[in-house]
């Protein structure tokens, strides 16, 4: 049940991404283009996914919990550090070379091209990479530590 | 050039904006796709890969069944598509989000990370844009 449903809302994302243009680099890159070959289309994606998700999560978190699952699971963050903006300003900087980003290149995997490919296993190379960073920088503090 | 598609990005943007509301209204989780696919391979991440199969199957069956046509131009040589994929997946790790989990639902929570990160992001992608085309004359 958990499995069909978590199916049937990932086919209703990746038919978002597909209609709204988002799975097509060149009009990502063209939507960054104001000074030059500038589609608004992207604006109209965001605004939409706003007008929806807004109420609409509204809605949902005043539920006790969610249908499927015992709990909401909500980032419990609040803190702005050096890594949320940097990290997310290096995640522009390779949005801006291809037009790719998670969202719109993994359902991009469906129209059956190379790219989206390309692009989804390097980015897991990258997400890996990182992941296996901070475990070896914490376990090597955790060892530290012991020493000390 | 790309044509201006309003009233599909509106509608494909409402779908992306029902499909979150639905991801938490039922699983209770945010509909990123970073942390999505980072958390795949890890324990109980079954309905992660369950919501990857249907994104990816989505766009492939309104082309092959739907017979709608989907437009996809990737005018970037295919080693900066490579680089590009490394330097997202480093940077939405240190970021904690990318377009859908910060720049849909953590605005639609209102989160001040959020839109530090999206702001953050959508400038970086602009001064990239421009850089590569207008002072580099590329793409």
């Amino acid at each position: 049940m958990v499995l069909l449903s978590a199916l049937l809302v990932g086919l209703v994302f990746g038919a978002g991404i597909a209609v709204s243009g988002m799975a097509n680099p060149a009009k990502v890159l063209n939507f960054f283009d104001i000074a030059g070959a500038w589609d608004p289309s992207l604006a109209f994606v965001m605004g939409g996914a706003l007008l929806v998700a807004y109420p609409g999560y509204r809605l949902v978190l005043r539920r006790p919990a969610p249908v499927l699952a015992l709990r909401f699971h909500l980032p419990e963050r609040r803190d702005i550090d050096a890594g949320l903006v940097g990290g997310s300003a290096l995640f522009g900087l390779g949005w801006g070379l291809s037009g790719f980003c998670p969202g719109g290149a993994i359902p991009a995997i469906g129209l059956i091209r190379p790219e989206p490919v390309l692009f989804t296993a390097t980015m897991a190379a990258g997400i890996t990479m990182v992941k296996i960073g901070q475990r070896w920088a914490a376990a090597r503090s955790a060892a530290d530590r012991q020493g000390a | 050039m790309t044509e201006f598609t309003p009233v599909q990005s509106l509608l494909g943007g409402g779908l992306i904006g029902l499909a979150a509301v639905l991801l938490m209204a039922l699983h209770g989780r945010i509909a990123g796709m970073t942390g999505i696919l980072a958390g795949a391979l890890a324990p109980g991440g079954g309905w992660r890969l369950a919501f990857l199969a249907g994104a990816v199957a989505a766009p492939l069956l309104l082309v092959r069944l739907g017979g709608v046509e989907i437009g996809f131009d990737s005018p970037v040589p295919l080693g900066w598509t490579a680089l590009s994929g490394l330097l997202v997946g480093i940077g939405v790790s240190y970021g904690g989000g990318c377009t859908s989990g910060h720049g849909v639902c953590g605005l639609a929570r209102l989160s001040a990370r959020s839109l530090v990160a999206t702001l953050s992001f959508m400038l970086a992608t602009g001064a990239t844009v421009y850089a590569v085309r207008h002072l580099a004359g590329g793409f």
